[in-house]
């Protein structure tokens, strides 16, 4: 299915939060998730579903004033 | 000392982590201005560049606490959205509540603002709201709960100091119990200096530290800057007038004449 993550396109086939952020690389990461603009804590991303044109948010800590 | 939500810290300046010509500068100039607090962000993740891992074990190195601001966000929803990313990612229930009304001003949208701050208050967060010196916007982010305000000085990035003294100087009175920190607009050290010696409890800035010539130098000058200007404060400044009062004393002035007493 096609979903939108930070604003890109992109075709997965995870059926959850926690499967995607595992297929993009970041189970050990610094990162917070959000779908379609609602907080998921990262215990609720194995329990929060995917579904065609979600937007998704996986932010990090960045340099801010 | 002075207090955040019932912690003391010594140093009265707040230092923001963006725009250091590298990681290395950035680390020394925080280690020079003794701050005790620093800024961070939280932004997109690319799974290729991961930038935002090794900032963060950058941050984590300096061994000082962290303010997550909600930088960009220009409605109280995604203020409150990206304040909860930021508290678990940062492990902080501080939050720096920046929401945003104009791109070119970066002013305080200030009814967002205390819609924002009032969601958040209640849900447990310590907000310090980025504000403007407006006592009425400061009333309802007090009676919605925060015990700190951070007034901008003038608008970020633009080194113009304290644009609206007589303002921020009627905040500080209004306000005697809250901790006021200036945030934003300041550009040099005299100007860090000045927010203190009116009161304020101490001023965060990034800019003018960053984009210095030197930036450790600047960092180290703002820190002298703040317990100066702090120190004027406690000593109690004396009150301005409009004509001179000789300091030397008068009595027993050589070739003094009378005649010359008009």
């Amino acid at each position: 299915m096609q979903i939108l993550v930070n604003g890109e396109p992109l075709a997965t086939d995870a059926r959850n939060l926690a499967e995607l952020c595992a297929s993009l690389g970041f189970i050990h990461a610094k990162v917070a998730t959000a779908l379609n603009g609602h907080f998921v804590v990262s215990a609720e991303r194995g329990l929060t579903p995917l579904a065609p044109k979600d937007e998704v948010e996986i932010l990090a800590p960045r340099q801010g004033g | 000392m002075f207090e955040i939500y019932g912690e003391t810290f010594t140093s009265r300046l707040l230092l923001g982590t963006a725009q250091y010509p590298s990681p290395a500068t950035l680390k020394e100039a925080v280690q020079a201005s003794s701050a005790e607090i620093v800024t961070v962000s939280l932004r997109r993740e690319s799974a290729r560049m991961r930038a935002g891992q090794g900032f963060w074990e950058l941050i984590e190195e300096l061994g000082v606490r962290v303010l997550p601001n909600t930088a960009g966000c220009h409605t109280a929803k995604e203020a409150v959205a990206t304040a909860e990313m930021a508290r678990e990612l940062f492990d902080t229930p501080w939050v720096k509540l920046e929401v945003i009304a104009n791109d070119d001003t970066l002013q305080p949208e200030l009814f967002g603002l205390v819609e924002a701050a009032s969601v958040l208050v209640a849900d447990g967060f310590q907000v310090l709201p980025y504000t403007t010196e407006d006592l009425s916007a400061a009333d309802r982010l007090v009676d919605a709960g925060c015990r700190v305000l951070m007034p901008w000085a003038s608008p970020i990035g633009s080194a113009r100091g304290l644009i609206n003294r007589d303002g921020l100087k009627t905040l500080r009175a209004y306000f005697p119990d809250a901790t006021l920190i200036i945030d934003a607009g300041i550009g040099a050290p005299s100007q860090a200096a000045e927010a203190l010696e009116l009161g304020y409890d101490a001023v965060l800035l990034n800019t003018a530290v960053a984009k210095a010539g030197d930036p450790v130098k600047m960092a180290e000058a703002f820190a002298r800057a703040v317990e100066a200007g702090r120190l004027g404060f406690e000593a109690g400044l004396i009150e301005p007038r409009d004509m001179a009062s000789p300091s030397t004393p008068v009595s027993g002035t050589p070739f003094f004449k009378i005649d010359r007493v008009s």
